[in-house]
């Protein structure tokens, strides 16, 4: 079958399920008075539309930031005026200031669903098709199965259409970034990703694999003619694209650190609910956060963070190559999941194993199946790539971590996982928990998380520091 | 995908992938048919039998033959575990979350018999070569094209019914005569009857097919009918088959006395002749052509306007009412030409069986005849058949202007997108796989046929995004129905007459290949 029919049926099965999660609940739904992500976000176009950018940010008698004040940085707050000034031609009640407080109804939910959708089918999806098709390596229909593969994947369909945010578009952009990159043309691939950052601090996950890889590669190309160049046109547009972005802020110094201040709560401890990372995991066993002051929690994680992150980093500046970065974006985002400060489980948007998150928005239908047909799906598709010397290099990754430990154990430990996985959320739904341990079903889920995601981060590290000089391989 | 994939793992892949799929909509919009049933699980839980045909505390009454009420009782008994409340029958419109939840599941496991049914026929289709890449093998087209069939999907998961519950019953019987094994097909075909009635008129290509390749052992030389060769056992065990599927559902309804009056529930004629929204059938064309020509007749003076009856055919309301200028249509009449245009096809399959094939060629003919002339058709009954290799053309014209022509079932705003997306998936699918398996042998459609189907997209347009936000939506609200069924009912009825040209030259072609 050609290309292009494959590649279009393919996006519309991934829109089909998009918007058929869509139909189910969202964050928050009928639970006044705060409500959740989805009011978060009708509160923003609120906000943005009907007050000057000034108070945006601000503690004002209209805009109290205790209900859902902006926490992210402007260009969401410019996307959410955009919205707004759409929904303000259908239906004025929903931006109405102050009186539109937890409005809920079917028609608005479409519309917000809308905006959803059309994000993704202008950034994330176009990202996503452009990268499996030029990108990736192998034959047609492997690369229609990769881009099946990912536009069926749960998370961020249960997060985006499910709970109810914007993550589409910060992931899109940056993977209009890795596009940029990965076809040579560095300027507008960082210009991506500046956008990417501005839209979500989350991104800072990714930004050090990006800064390695770009000023090795300008390293590369020698400092002193061609690389300096390079650097200078890349460093132009960052701080172009930044200052466009940041413009209403810029006029007042003020208005600059009150955003920043936003967007880093460094006020709110270590950690807040159940995350599947090193603190709360650690928790468990030492109450980290009784022990330590505020102040030290940051210090600690942050030295943490770096020093998981810097043999992966230097490793790109030292090697700048297109599989190296993926490798580094790979290590990086998971370093700083594990281990950084205030991190919520979204950040993770990897495995479906957000299961206390979605159960609590009332989502567990399509949570069941989607990771289901994920699943069934990626190992119908995949399954090829079990045959090739990916295997060998995954099981030698391993090898040199326990090479006395026998292959079948990490093949089997697939399935246990599997398992595992299945009898959490099945307990998790069915079983009550014992009254003495009111947390223990999020507990485990989080911990079993944090124990596969700690491994996964050791692996790709062995992965990318072991990789030899000049071996290329794209995936 | 991929090469490495076992051979035999694709379809089990297939059949989850769609059930998943089908449980994503659970939350989406249902029609007024979800309480229909609703009320039947309360109806066959609550009442005794003797009530069963006679209860009519809700407009819904129980209007399906008594197989269908004991398979709604079944279920009734797994229902008591998600919600009493849907099973009492005063809890009119009763729609809980668990209701929800239970009755879409009960249509994705009823599903199961359509997936095993859709696994048979997969077995009977002769593959000539096999390919290598799987996506080509006929097999895997027409598990595709059945599983995720667009119209069963709107109009069972979404809408809500049990279609592919009663389709894959049909499927199976059909798969059974494919295999020879007639009797077994018989008795599907009887426990589909026995279901729903409407499937009353594939009964004569049935029976047809089974008195003359089942009950007549031996062909003549030239292929013509031994009469000599007829076997009374046969006929009989056959007869007993019918017989005792349709005594198991209706024996305690004729032992209480109670038939007359499940018939009267089963043969509704005093609906009209179309129902609210027309189906794309031969009748809308003449509704639409009576008219026509009664307002030409009033522009030219010819007609008198007090004289015509009320313009209510078009508002809506479904009662018996007269035409205008066209002699008005009666049930019976309506019957008759079902039948007439049935007997070609009838004719053919005495005449020359040609094995299944020819048998699924008339069944086909006969299911799209009734469509095409029955009184009362509903727009949920066009088939969705076509496993032929010449006429993959003509299957791609039906499919297709049937599947939009489901287009109105589905009115609200967020459903939409999820009809659009799914006939694009579908219809894409269709013809590159159709296009794929007959290539080299020419294009598929004829440019005429190819602008007739690109025309559903303008239609589609004018419909649901021109007219809501034109002037005539308050005055003229039926317009955006009447032109999408008889748009569509000109294709239907093209398909319809190529399909017996097709069957009727081939008949020409044999009989002058063994002169």
């Amino acid at each position: 079958m050609e290309t292009c029919t494959l590649v279009s049926m393919s996006i519309l099965l991934g829109v089909l399920v998009r918007w058929g999660v869509s139909f189910n609940s969202y964050s928050g739904a009928g639970k006044p008075p705060m409500f959740g992500d989805y009011e978060a976000q009708r509160h923003w176009q609120e906000v943005t539309y009907n007050l000057p950018i000034q108070e945006w940010y601000f503690n004002t008698t209209d805009n109290d930031l205790n209900y859902w004040g902006l926490d992210y940085p402007p260009l969401t707050a410019f996307h959410s005026l955009l919205c707004a000034h759409v929904a303000k031609l259908i239906n004025p009640e929903w931006v109405k200031l102050l009186g539109s407080r937890g409005y809920e109804s079917p028609a608005h939910k479409l519309f917000m669903r809308a905006t959803v959708l059309a994000a993704d089918l202008l950034v994330y999806i176009p990202a996503v098709v452009l990268y499996c098709c030029y990108l990736t390596n192998g034959s047609t229909n492997k690369k229609v199965g990769t881009l099946l593969c990912i536009l069926l994947y749960p998370g961020l369909i249960l997060i985006d259409y499910g709970h109810f945010q914007y993550n589409g578009l910060s992931l899109g952009l940056t993977l209009w970034g890795v596009l940029g990159l990965g076809l040579g043309w560095d300027a507008l691939g960082s210009l991506a990703f500046s956008l990417a950052l501005n839209y979500k601090q989350m991104e800072l996950y990714h930004a050090l694999p990006f800064f390695c890889y770009l000023l090795g590669k300008c390293a590369r190309q020698g400092l002193t003619g061609r690389g300096l160049f390079s650097l200078v046109k890349i460093a132009v547009t960052v701080l172009v694209t930044f200052a466009l972005c940041w413009l209403p802020f810029l006029s007042d110094p003020e208005q600059a650190l009150q955003v920043l201040r936003r967007i880093f709560p460094v006020a709110r401890g270590l950690f807040e609910d159940k995350v599947a990372n090193a603190w709360c995991s650690l928790n468990v066993l030492i109450k980290i956060r009784s022990i330590l002051s505020s102040d030290s929690q940051f210090y600690l994680s942050f030295a943490v963070t770096l020093l998981a992150i810097t043999p992966s980093s230097l490793k790109l500046l030292k090697t700048p190559t297109f599989w190296q970065f993926k490798l580094a974006l790979v290590n990086s985002s998971l370093a700083f999941f594990l281990f950084s400060y205030q991190v919520h489980e979204k950040s993770i948007l990897l495995a479906a194993l957000m299961l206390p998150l979605l159960l609590k928005d009332g989502l567990l239908m399509p949570y069941a199946v989607t990771s289901l047909a994920f699943l069934v799906l990626s190992t119908h598709l995949l399954s090829a790539l079990e045959r090739c010397t990916e295997a060998q290099l995954r099981l030698e990754g391993y090898r040199r971590l326990a090479a006395w430990l026998p292959a079948w154990l990490f093949l089997s430990q697939f399935y246990s996982s599997l398992v595992l996985m299945v009898g959490l959320s099945v307990a998790s739904v069915a079983l009550p928990p014992p009254a003495g341990l009111p947390d223990l079903f999020p507990v485990l889920v989080s911990t079993f998380s944090f124990l596969h995601f700690l491994g996964t981060f050791i692996y790709f590290n062995i992965v990318q520091l072991s990789t030899p000089q000049g071996k290329q391989k794209t995936l | 995908m991929a090469a490495p994939v076992e051979s035999s793992g694709w379809f089990p892949a297939l059949a989850i992938a769609v059930s998943l799929l089908k449980c994503l909509f659970i939350n989406a919009y249902h029609s007024t048919d979800f309480e229909v049933h609703r009320n039947w699980l309360a109806i066959t839980h609550s009442l005794p039998i003797s009530r069963w045909y006679y209860e009519n505390t809700s407009e819904w009454t129980l209007d399906y033959p008594p197989l269908f009420a004991w398979f709604e009782y079944g279920l009734s008994q797994a229902a008591v575990h998600f919600d009493r409340g849907m099973l009492v029958v005063e809890n009119l419109n009763y729609a809980s979350p668990a209701t929800i939840l239970f009755q879409r599941l009960s249509v994705v496991f009823a599903d199961l018999v359509f997936i095993y049914a859709v696994k048979e026929c997969c077995t009977t289709v002769r593959e000539e070569k096999a390919a290598k890449d799987l996506l080509r093998r006929p097999c895997f087209v027409l598990a595709v094209l059945l599983l995720w069939n667009f119209g069963l999907f709107i109009v069972d998961h979404i809408h809500f019914q049990y279609n592919g519950f009663l389709f894959g019953f049909l499927l199976l019987s059909v798969a059974r005569h494919l295999q020879a094994r007639h009797l077994e097909g018989a008795l599907w075909f009887s426990i589909v009857l026995n279901l729903k009635h409407i499937n009353l008129y594939v009964a004569p290509a049935y029976g047809i097919y089974l008195l003359r390749c089942f009950c007549f052992t031996q062909d003549n030389t030239d292929g013509s009918l031994r009469w000599r060769s007829f076997s009374p056992v046969r006929l009989v065990s056959l007869g007993a088959v019918v017989l005792s599927v349709t005594a198991a559902s209706f024996g305690p309804f004729v032992a209480m006395g109670q038939l007359p009056q499940v018939l009267s529930r089963l043969f509704p004629f005093k609906r009209g002749l179309c129902h609210a929204y027309w189906a794309p059938n031969f009748w809308a064309l003449y509704n639409v052509l009576d008219k026509a020509l009664s307002m030409l007749g009033v522009r030219l003076g010819l007609l008198d306007v007090a004289g015509l009856p009320k313009a209510s055919m078009t508002g809506g309301l479904v009662q018996e009412f007269q035409h205008a200028v066209l002699p008005s249509v009666s049930p019976p009449t309506a019957l008759l030409c079902t039948l007439l245009a049935m007997l070609p096809a009838l004719w053919c399959v005495w005449r020359r069986p040609c094995g299944g094939r020819g048998f699924l060629r008339c069944l086909v003919q006969c299911a799209l005849a009734s469509f095409m002339f029955s009184w009362h058709v509903h727009e949920k009954a066009a088939p969705a058949s076509g496993e032929h290799r010449r006429d993959a053309g003509i299957f791609l014209m039906l499919a297709t202007t049937g599947h939009y022509s489901l287009f109105p079932l589905l009115f609200t705003p967020a459903e939409f997108p999820i009809k659009v997306l799914l006939m694009l998936l579908f219809t894409i699918y269709s013809f590159s796989a159709l296009r794929n398996l007959f290539s080299g042998e020419g294009s598929l459609l004829h440019p005429l046929e190819a602008l007739y189907l690109l025309g559903l997209v303008a239609v589609e347009v004018l419909c649901e995004v021109v007219f809501p936000l034109s002037p005539w939506q308050q005055t003229l609200p039926f317009v955006p129905l009447l032109v999408t069924s008889v748009y569509c009912a000109l294709g239907v009825s093209y398909s319809f007459v190529r399909l017996y040209v097709s069957l009727l030259t081939q008949e020409v072609t044999e009989k002058t290949k063994r002169l």
